[in-house]
């Protein structure tokens, strides 16, 4: 296919500075259709910043963004609907889209919560509402798919099986996906692309060279090193020369 | 007997009642309740201006609200007051100032209860006029930005990022209150026209599902608290704009009603 290598949002040394603090510097990453980069490090590290930047909700920055496609769905780490506006899932999904009542249920389905399509959005669980932002994200088909931290607050089994239908979807959809995750087990094996933050780009490569670099073992410590060891052996690629990675 | 000045009188309460409907939801959704107050007490200024200059009203208090608005936008940028105590500066300083300038212009006869709480009796067919050209103006420019507006209002940072122009939507709203309180300034006076925005959608919220039926019954609670304000004011003889507010207060306590059934229900 001629567009599996087509750059969706590019970044060039972004940074993005708040009350003259940086939140984060020097950060170059591209997002290319079809691949999955995940953001890892540290809390107040800056991986949400860069999102952020990725997004451009952040507008004065350092650096450069290039963004190359327009159909973006997101999932922000943290959203409240104040009780002043009564909002239904289903309303809630046509927020940014025109959408027709199929795509919403079968959106709603892929992340198991069709039942709670004529719900308050006040009335959720936090997982429930976790489901429900994904389940928004990805029904307007987008290119580009931003998710930051998308399933806390979701049970273990239902993890599992979200980051199951992240993976289907960068597929499916064949949309480039920014992941923000501190769960390492599951991350790394998704991942195309690992980023380690902290405050700038500790190292960043495929899960298992950023697993073996010296910063993300400082970073993390030495057992976060061997649990992604561990998963090297459950992997259905290869890794070359350069660092790309290659499906067996 | 229905008279000329009261017919006139429902036309204009109509006309405001169909678009502070669907603002005042924004404005209790946003909470923006203050900072209507804010730009309605400046409308007095703005009223002195087209009286000291021979100006016409709307069109008067509709600019210097918006100018209002703008001092406020960048005394928040400036300064690091909270935004309440911004407020009421801008609120009590203009509404002050208004008042001082009203002093100076002795040669003018202001009836400055019929500014402050509304008066039916001063709505003439170009007020009227003015307020259903103005009102639709108002609620079509309202439809075109209604996408960005109201995932902004759900939340600011969804609506950057997948495209849309809060920041726009957000100037416009702006500009689209300072031109709700021009046109019903007459009518509610500039001390109730929050409570026109506010009292309706308040009710609303307690028994809507949807931000659909909230602005629906918002404007259908407008509309009966005209109807039923202006039915009042013509029986005793009461100023038309806190009748108005009254009679929305009224449907306001009857939605308790039906909030607390569903709470109990819920139980």
């Amino acid at each position: 296919m001629s567009f599996e290598n087509k750059i969706l949002v590019k970044l060039k040394d972004a940074g993005f500075r708040f009350n003259e603090k940086w939140l984060v510097q020097g950060v170059s990453l591209q997002v290319e259709k079809g691949k999955i980069v995940t953001l890892i490090g540290p809390n107040g590290s800056g991986k949400s910043t860069t999102a952020k930047i990725a997004l451009g909700i952040y507008k004065k920055i350092e650096g450069e963004v290039e963004k190359y496609t327009n159909k973006i769905g997101y999932v922000p780490q943290k959203i409240s609907i104040d009780w002043t506006l009564p909002l239904r899932v289903k309303d809630f999904m046509l927020l940014t889209d025109h959408l027709d009542d199929r795509t919403i249920s079968e959106a709603l389905s892929l992340t198991g919560v069709t039942h709670l399509k004529d719900k308050n959005l006040g009335d959720l669980s936090g997982g429930e509402f976790q489901r429900v932002l994904l389940a928004r994200a990805i029904s307007k088909k987008p290119e580009l798919l931003v998710l930051d931290e998308p399933v806390q607050g979701v049970d273990f089994t239902g993890e599992i099986a979200l980051y199951e239908l992240i993976k289907k979807i960068s597929e499916d959809l064949n949309c480039g996906i920014l992941l923000i995750s501190h769960d390492l087990h599951t991350v790394m094996s998704a991942t195309d692309h690992v980023v380690c933050l902290n405050g700038h780009v500790c190292c960043s490569g495929s899960p298992i060279d950023v697993a073996k670099n010296m910063e993300y073992k400082a970073l993390f410590g030495e057992q976060a090193s061997q649990t992604l060891s561990i998963y090297e052996h459950k992997h259905d690629h290869i890794h070359t020369s350069e660092g790309k990675i290659k499906k067996n | 007997m229905l008279d000329d000045f009261f017919i006139r009188a429902l036309l204009a309460g109509i006309g405001v009642a169909l678009v502070t409907g669907p603002l005042g939801c924004f404005v209790v959704w946003r909470r923006l309740s203050y900072f209507g107050d804010t730009l309605a007490h400046s409308a007095l200024l703005g009223v002195t201006l087209a009286y000291s200059l021979e100006f016409n009203i709307a069109l008067s208090v509709f600019i210097i609200s918006a100018l209002i608005a703008l001092i406020l936008i960048n005394l928040q940028k400036r300064t690091n007051l909270p935004g309440d105590a911004l407020l009421g500066l801008l609120a009590h300083s203009s509404l002050a100032v208004g008042l001082v300038v009203i002093g100076f212009l002795s040669f003018i006869r202001f009836d400055i209860m019929g500014l402050l709480f509304g008066d039916i009796l001063a709505v003439n067919v170009n007020d009227i006029i003015i307020i259903w050209i103005g009102g639709a103006i108002i609620l079509l420019v309202l439809k075109y930005i209604w996408k960005s507006l109201f995932a902004s209002t759900v939340n600011y940072e969804l609506a950057e990022a997948e495209g849309l122009d809060p920041d726009k939507a957000k100037a416009i709203f702006t500009i689209l209150m300072a031109a709700i309180i021009a046109i019903s300034i007459k009518m509610v006076g500039l001390l109730l026209i929050t409570g026109m925005l506010i009292i309706p959608a308040a009710m609303a919220r307690n028994i809507s599902n949807s931000p659909q039926q909230m602005i629906l019954f918002s404007v259908i609670g407008g509309l009966l608290s005209v109807i039923i304000g202006l039915f009042t004011s013509l029986e005793f003889n009461t100023a038309s704009g806190p009748s108005i507010i009254a009679a929305s207060l009224f449907l306001f306590i009857l939605s308790l009603l039906k909030i607390k059934q569903s709470i109990k229900l819920k139980n």
